[in-house]
């Protein structure tokens, strides 16, 4: 087990976006492999459902502007560049810590809006747990030789070992594309329990890689596997493959989280990552999450936004919401 | 609410659609419309509210058309009518375009104006009524441009009279105008009573078009005003789209008039839910089957069929989903189910479900407005096909369900209802899927998905929910008829007995042909058969009620035909003709003993040709795949009707009973024919030939006797599918208003005389009456 009393010292401060805190955790279950092959997925019927979406639920005015401030809370802002920085995490980190200008809040009539997270490589966790000192927002790190997870296996457990040392309270595994692509579910459910009881008390986000599992009926049964094997989260993308989130895949896997939940009581995180970067498609996750989950999924310690330049959108809509202009990117700070 | 209390609810708040620019049209016309006629808005005459359902608000004043009005409308149309149909495809196209782009123009308040008018969600009359009317005139703009090169055989009717219902006003006043205009008739058309306005706004556009005058009229009103249509005598073809008690009305009282008829009536369509489909999917789906338009829906997924082992679960994962539904304002954009149209459709529903005490009902606990006409969507589960409430139609948000255990089960409770307008299957088996679909007794069904439409794919029902196909190239029949001029029939008597009569020594008696056996006549009774020369030929039956009873009974025990391949079917054919053709001399000499003429030869040669035509078309006479705007395919299946009851031709006494019985056997059918009452001898020798040819028993039964003291059994028969009277005796009134029954399709020749040895006996046109279209979506995708 590789939990140690940094993570732990972490958890104390009290995030309110880690799960455990309201949540109890899902321990997983045996495979249920009569469940997995069940399962299915009809892609122009998902497709038709994710595309009348946005005609059918509308956000206007204060509703809307309430919705994008929860949206922001629920991002996991991310840099997972070769280029990074200690400074740049430093940056990044303060943006997490204070994403919105204070007058606009203020406008608003809220305080206390930061991001869900903040997302890195692991040579990054250090200086990011450093720069979010006292402010309750959780690292996470992608892991197990993300994005490809190829490298060893021994390699990518210790990974995460070194990854949860080092403070993060979070870690975005990535999912052998080869298992699902090759059914071979068995090996899938082993590797993920093999990465859930690596991460001790850290949460574990199961990337699926969605744009490299070849159809939506493979996307229900690696989500099913991962939550039987214990996945507290689970993620479309690493934000590397040629395609990311999308709504349909979305729908696809809040549908397997809410099967799951119906049948072991245990509620599992979702997180959309990669290519969700205007205000409008953020509220219409949202929308997507509030009818097909219900309201309690609405927080972040059950929802995550995976992206990068999402919130410099949002701040320019909150800002024309406020003064009815609309608004430039220069007039937020940036990251 | 704050920004604050909303970002902890995490509620939808209200998301109202303006109503401003709808608002100020009505005003532009001070809220008081007349009518369009020639061209012309009129000066409104006595009037009628026409309000918003969601609130009660009186939108505007409409007018009540008067007698005189629809006279005006009509002579107006008849008008404008052959000058418009000598008009080049191309000009037509052009006005069919502009319409298409003015209603994209105007999308947004002809959207509004729906919904103010009708009650339906913003998001509905925006994001699909609209965009299909502008589809379905772009589309046949195509049509109208084709026409002159692909329909150079077909013209138009002339002034049709359409008659549309409320539930979807704009949408199904374009289904009518379009191919109607496209092929150069014009119409008099009057939208539903609680529904006029966006008709009133198309007419403005219609100007703005620089349509021709009298090309549309829009005559506004109650079901008087649908009843002068109807009983019109200078309109050539009603058009009606709405319940199945008016189309029984309209049915009757068309007959015999010569006015063609396409009916789209009601529906109780099923949807079945297999154990191996994407089970939340078929939930959406019923969320658009059953939700979409408050279930005022005439093909809407009414009757969910859904398999035994995943019943119980399906119908929890339903019930939450339903917890979900938004029920309120219409014009509120997060709405997924508005206003039902009228307090009396409301009434009526109430009344409905309250009046049923069987199964478990789940009214979805959503919030509902204090005013105007609300219903909560509403499951009821465990109900059989037994229940009330399983087969009729209720016409709003109201889903019954029963269980299936096996694929035939699920076709066998699918099927058992007197409606046939759409289905829905869920699988993700495409064997399942396909083997089901064809089975499946509708005009529409969808493949894992439900209540697709497209201009190109034809929508219309069998059975009661009537018949003619609307969209793609096979609702251009509804609109255009053979060209030519056609010349009255003359009755053939059948020959008098002679005052000396030549009798031969020995007795021939033919019988009737009844499932494949020779059958005396229930009757007892029989007729001579003389020659003009004063020969006794022999005597015939005289069929009864019994005979026919007996004959559709051997018809549908003879199913199996239905199943069998085009192929088998040609070969069968072809035996039959070189089984005729060996006999030729003798039949030849029978058909000029009874006529007295000397053409029989020539008759027996055509016949047999005729017989190679149709075994020629048994596997050719091919369906479509549709190029509908979607993934995936719309396929057009050339279905049997199933039974007909077939009235052969009197002057023709073997090629007359031919040129009915080879199309409808070659497409699958089961026929019951009645021979030529005045020369009824050579099919009843044509039995004998028949009995030879490996025909299944029952395929084929002949009855004989005088074919107006049948026809009125025949057409008011209830398991027979469709009859055709090309009789020497007029019977079209008499089939037309019987036919009202179960609206079974007809097929009468209007006292109008055919040359049936020339071109105009045999083709395409009898192979569509030998068929129904069965459009089939399936949508793909991995």
């Amino acid at each position: 087990m590789q939990t140690d009393t940094t993570t732990t010292g972490h958890v104390a401060t009290g995030a309110a976006q880690l799960p455990q805190v309201t949540e109890p955790r899902n321990p997983g279950m045996a495979l249920d492999m009569d469940w997995v092959r069940a399962a299915q997925a009809n892609t122009s019927a998902i497709e038709r459902r994710a595309g009348s979406l946005s005609g059918r639920r509308s956000l206007k005015k204060d509703h809307q502007a309430a919705w994008m401030l929860k949206a922001i809370t629920c991002i996991d802002l991310t840099t997972l560049s070769g280029d990074d920085t200690a400074g740049r995490v430093r940056r990044l980190c303060a943006k997490a810590a204070h994403p919105v200008r204070a007058d606009i809040l203020d406008a608003l009539g809220v305080s206390g809006i930061t991001t869900g997270a903040v997302c890195v490589y692991h040579d990054m966790i250090e200086p990011a747990v450093a720069a979010l000192q006292d402010t309750g927002i959780p690292v996470a790190a992608v892991s197990t030789g993300f994005p490809a997870g190829l490298s060893p296996f021994h390699l990518r457990l210790a990974e995460i070992g070194e990854s949860v040392k080092a403070g993060a309270a979070e870690i975005d595994i990535v999912i052998s594309r080869r298992h699902v692509l090759t059914g071979n579910w068995q090996a899938l459910y082993n590797e993920m329990k093999a990465f859930r009881e690596a991460c001790g008390d850290a949460h574990v986000k199961a990337i699926l890689a969605t744009g490299e599992l070849g159809s939506l009926r493979n996307v229900a049964r690696a989500s099913l596997v991962c939550m039987m094997a214990g996945a507290d989260f689970i993620k479309t993308s690493t934000g590397k493959e040629s395609v990311n989130a999308t709504l349909p895949v979305s729908l696809v896997m809040i549908r397997a989280i809410r099967d799951y939940y119906d049948r072991t009581g245990y509620r599992v995180g979702y997180k959309p990552a990669g290519g969700i970067s205007k205000a409008k498609d953020a509220v219409t996750y949202l929308t997507l999450i509030k009818d097909e989950l219900g309201d309690r999924w609405l927080q972040p310690d059950l929802f995550r936004f995976g992206a990068s330049s999402l919130l410099g959108d949002i701040e320019r809509q909150l800002e024309h919401h406020v003064s009815g202009h609309y608004s430039a990117a220069h007039r937020h700070p940036i990251g | 609410m704050t920004v604050k209390d909303i970002f902890e609810s995490m509620e939808y708040g209200p998301a109202p659609e303006s109503a401003g620019e709808a608002m100020a049209w009505l005003e532009r016309t001070n809220r008081s419309f007349g009518l369009f006629i020639d061209g012309q808005m009129t000066a409104p005459g006595e009037a009628f509210e026409t309000k918003n359902p969601a609130t009660g608000e009186v939108l505007a004043t409409v007018t009540q058309s008067s007698p005189d009005d629809v006279e005006r409308a009509v002579t107006a149309a008849r008008k404008a009518q052959g000058k418009w149909a000598k008009l080049p495809g191309h000009a037509r196209a052009k006005y069919l375009y502009a319409l298409a782009r003015l209603v994209q123009k105007h999308a947004r308040l002809f959207a509004v104006l729906e919904t103010l008018d009708n009650g339906k969600p913003i998001r509905e009359s925006r994001d699909i009524d609209v965009p299909l009317v502008a589809r379905h005139f772009y589309y046949h703009a195509g049509m109208a441009q084709l026409q002159d090169s692909e329909l150079p055989d077909r013209e138009a009717l002339g002034v049709c009279g359409q008659i549309i219902p409320w539930n979807f006003p704009l949408l199904m006043l374009a289904w009518k105008i379009a191919p109607a205009i496209a092929m150069g008739n014009t119409v008099v058309l009057k939208p539903a009573e609680y529904t006029p306005l966006t008709a009133l706004l198309f007419a403005q556009i219609c100007q703005e078009a620089g349509l021709p005058k009298g090309v549309v009229n829009i005559v506004t009103g109650n079901g008087e005003v649908g009843e002068a249509i109807v009983s019109h005598e200078d309109i050539d073809k009603i058009a009606f789209t709405g319940s199945t008690e008016v189309g029984r009305i309209i049915r009757r009282a068309t007959a015999g008039t010569g006015k063609s008829l396409t009916l789209e009536l009601g529906g109780k369509s099923p949807y079945i839910v297999f154990d191996d489909a994407d089970i939340d999917s078929a939930i959406e789906g019923l969320v658009d089957a059953i939700w979409f338009n408050q279930g005022q829906v005439c093909c809407a997924g009414s009757r969910l069929i859904v398999q035994e082992g995943i019943a119980d679960r399906f119908y929890a994962k339903l019930r939450a989903r339903m917890d979900g539904l938004r029920v309120g304002n219409p014009m509120d954009k997060s709405i997924d189910v508005g206003a039902l149209v009228d307090p009396v459709q409301l009434e009526t529903i109430t009344r409905m479900v309250d009046a049923s005490d069987e199964g478990d009902t789940y009214r979805a606990p959503c919030p509902l407005p204090d005013q105007g006409c609300f219903y909560p969507p509403t499951l009821i589960t465990g109900l059989s096909p037994s229940s009330t409430l399983m087969q009729e139609e209720i016409f709003g948000p109201v889903l019954v369900a029963t269980t299936f255990r096996t694929p035939t089960e699920a076709v066998q409770i699918a099927n058992n209802t007197r409606y046939g307008l759409a289905a829905t299957v869920w699988s993700e088996n495409v064997n399942l899927a396909l083997d089901i679909a064809p089975k499946l007794v509708a005009g529409v069904v969808w493949v894992n998905a439900t209540n697709m439409f497209d201009a190109a794919a034809g929508f219309g029902g069998v059975r009661e929910s009537g018949f003619g196909r609307e969209g793609g190239w096979e609702g251009l029949m509804a609109y255009t008829k053979a060209r030519g001029k056609t010349q009255a029939l003359a009755p053939v008597a059948p020959i008098a007995a002679p005052k000396d009569a030549s009798v031969d020594a020995l007795d021939r008696t033919a019988k009737m042909f009844i499932g494949g056996k020779q059958a005396r006549p229930d009757s007892g009774y029989s007729r001579p058969v003389w020659s003009p020369k004063g020969k006794l030929l022999g005597h015939v039956g005289l069929g009864s009620r019994k005979d026919i009873r007996n004959a559709v009974e051997a018809a549908h025990a003879a199913k199996g035909w239905s199943k069998t391949t085009g192929h088998l079917r040609a070969q069968i054919l072809y035996y039959i003709a070189e089984n005729l053709s060996a006999r030729a001399e003798e039949f030849a000499h029978r058909i000029n003993e009874m006529t007295g003429k000397r053409n029989g030869a020539r008759e027996v040669e055509a016949s047999v040709s005729r017989l190679f035509s149709y075994a020629a078309w048994a596997d050719k006479y091919d369906g479509a795949a549709k190029p509908v705007p979607l993934r995936g395919v719309a396929l057009a299946m050339h279905e049997p009707v199933g039974v007909i009851g077939a009235f052969c031709p009197d002057d023709a006494p073997l090629l007359g009973l031919v040129s009915l019985v080879a199309p409808a056997i070659a497409m699958g059918n089961r026929v019951v024919a009645v021979a030529s009452d005045p020369y009824p001898l050579a099919a009843t020798d044509f039995y004998q030939v028949l009995e030879t040819s490996d025909l299944p028993a029952g395929v084929v039964n002949i009855l004989t006797g005088p074919h107006a003291d049948l026809a009125e059994t025949m057409a008011g028969h209830l398991d027979v599918d469709a009859v055709w009277s090309q009789s020497g005796a007029d019977l079209s009134a008499i089939v037309e208003h019987a036919a009202a029954g179960n609206l079974k399709r007809t097929w009468v020749n209007n006292a109008r005389a055919r040359d049936w040895s020339g071109k105009d006996g045999e083709g395409r046109e009898m192979l569509a009456h030998a068929t129904e279209v069965k459009t089939i979506w399936v949508p793909y995708g991995e």
